[in-house]
């Protein structure tokens, strides 16, 4: 197990999300639920996170920023799409601005479905992350 | 003499932002000269599903406009249907509709305070204040099911009667969360970090605040006593109630009458649950709405209002919703201007932005 795997940096985005997940996700990481105990830290900064963290349906002019930020974070990266709309766009579906779920735009790893998403299920997201992570490290050092 | 003006972009990520919305700040060494705006990172276009979706299931869709105030939205959305259709709800439900409004005003303001907390670099300070937003949470969750979408309201009435005991339980818990309230707010009013960090941050004129029609605790704290909830709706004339307000006109100000909501909330559920009569929670709705109506409500950030119109369908023809985090950004490009650079993250979050509402 690395250290990247034992405290996993994530970096969350609001992509045309209404706010519900946003704020699940931050009640992940206060008391109550308080996963900063698995080393798991909310960072602002790309370029130190390793799970991408993505609410919200995408509408076209956040495409742009989303795939920014996806560059921006080293490999090895997981993207968690979190909530109905990251997973599929949800309600917003048939809005004309939507393009309907993160994976339009960026590969998926997780999804974790909900409206809002519990906290709970956030968790269990993250933590199947984390596997993944782990694989994909496994992998690039085969490659090396 | 050459031009030293320096464009800084600000957002739509940003580590203070829990939301994004763009600002280019143009700087002159360390001091802000104009902030130029530009929004629609969440602009979903949700008022435009309004013709293929029942009047009835649209509820649902007006309560996800925005995760945090989405009680208000989904009860001014039925309030304005109802209006239309001449629908007289029962008094139960006007109660426990004005009950739960409060309960989302208060999670609302404490994710405020902690937010704002976290900011200024105050970590512990956030968690404080969220954890004690999670007992509001649990139980919102008890009566109605859901966290932070409730899906509680129906045209009608309300879906959920809350039990007399559960109400008196929650009478009883409110004693406990009082004193608890005093011990954060104290921090947040008394403490010599915040009062450096706010008192004189992000000035906002009575008259400015007046001109640029600033609503909800932006306009209170420059000394404007507006608050819908002065006018007749919900249960608010039958228990009385008095705006907070505060002259200051700066950063302190908005927080204290957030902070002072907070116990203005408490208050108003205890005569809420005294006060709450007997009966039915929702009547039966029959026809379609037709006609048009302006709802309002005030929502933990200000008026938010719902233009609804029908035409004798089951589909309305038109809906429009103005939220407060709107009409409050002309307000906030006014207080940056001449302040720091450093102080520029805790001046755009004492105006509170909700973008998910605001772009809906």
């Amino acid at each position: 197990m690395t250290s990247s795997a034992k405290s996993p940096w994530i970096l969350h985005y609001n992509a045309s999300s209404c706010n519900g997940c946003d704020i699940e996700i931050l009640a992940a990481l206060t008391p109550m639920y308080d996963v900063e105990r698995f080393g798991i830290v909310n960072t602002g900064n790309p370029a130190h996170a390793d799970i991408f963290v993505v609410t919200g349906g995408v509408n076209e002019q956040n495409k742009e920023v989303l795939k920014n930020l996806y560059e921006q974070i080293p490999a090895p990266k997981v993207v968690v799409a979190v909530g109905i709309c990251a997973s599929s766009g949800g309600v917003f579906r048939d809005c004309y601005n939507v393009s309907g779920g993160i994976d339009t735009v960026i590969p998926v790893d997780v999804y974790v479905p909900g409206c809002s998403v519990r906290p709970e299920a956030l968790i269990e997201g993250i933590v199947k992350a984390i596997g993944i992570l782990e694989e994909k490290r496994a992998d690039m050092e085969d490659k090396k | 003499m050459t031009d030293r003006r320096t464009i800084i972009p600000f957002g739509p990520q940003h580590p203070v932002l829990p939301e994004p919305i763009h600002l280019d700040l143009a700087v002159e060494d360390e001091h802000v000269v104009e902030a130029i705006p530009s929004i629609g990172y969440v602009h979903r276009g949700l008022e435009s599903l309004v013709p293929t979706r029942d009047y009835q299931d649209f509820v649902f869709i007006a309560e996800r406009i925005c995760g945090i105030c989405s009680f208000t939205h989904s009860s001014t959305y039925c309030q304005g249907i109802e209006a239309m259709m001449g629908v007289e709800i029962p008094e139960r439900a006007r109660y426990l509709r004005t009950l739960w409004g409060e309960y989302s005003r208060i999670h609302s303001h404490l994710l405020w305070l902690g937010l704002f907390a976290d900011a200024l670099g105050f970590e512990s300070l956030f968690y404080a204040a969220w954890k004690l937003r999670e007992s509001i949470l649990n139980d919102l969750e008890k009566t109605t099911g859901g966290r932070v979408i409730q899906s509680v309201c129906k045209v009608g009435g309300v879906r959920r009667d809350i039990p007399e005991d559960t109400l008196s339980s929650m009478a009883f818990r409110l004693d406990a969360l009082e004193d608890e309230l005093q011990e954060l707010t104290t921090v947040f009013l008394g403490d010599y970090t915040m009062k450096k960090r706010l008192c004189g941050k992000g000035i906002l004129g009575k008259e400015q605040a007046y001109l640029l029609g600033a609503v909800g605790p932006v306009a209170r704290g420059s000394g404007i006593p507006f608050d819908v909830r002065m006018t007749d709706y919900l249960a608010y004339q039958d228990i009385g109630f008095k705006p907070v307000v505060s002259d200051g006109c700066d950063g302190y100000a908005r927080c204290e009458v957030r902070c002072k909501e907070l116990f203005q909330s408490v208050e108003l559920i205890r005569r809420l649950i005294s006060d709450m009569p007997e009966g039915e929670a929702a009547v039966t709705v029959k026809g379609n709405p037709d006609g048009e109506y302006f709802s309002r409500s005030e929502q933990p950030r200000g008026e938010v209002i719902h233009y609804l119109r029908g035409n004798g369908t089951k589909n309305l023809v038109q809906f429009r919703v103005r939220t407060p985090t709107l009409t409050n950004v002309p307000a906030l490009v006014e207080m940056l201007k001449g302040c720091d650079l450093a102080d520029v993250p805790q001046i755009v979050l004492t105006i509170d932005p909700c973008i998910g509402c605001m772009e809906r």
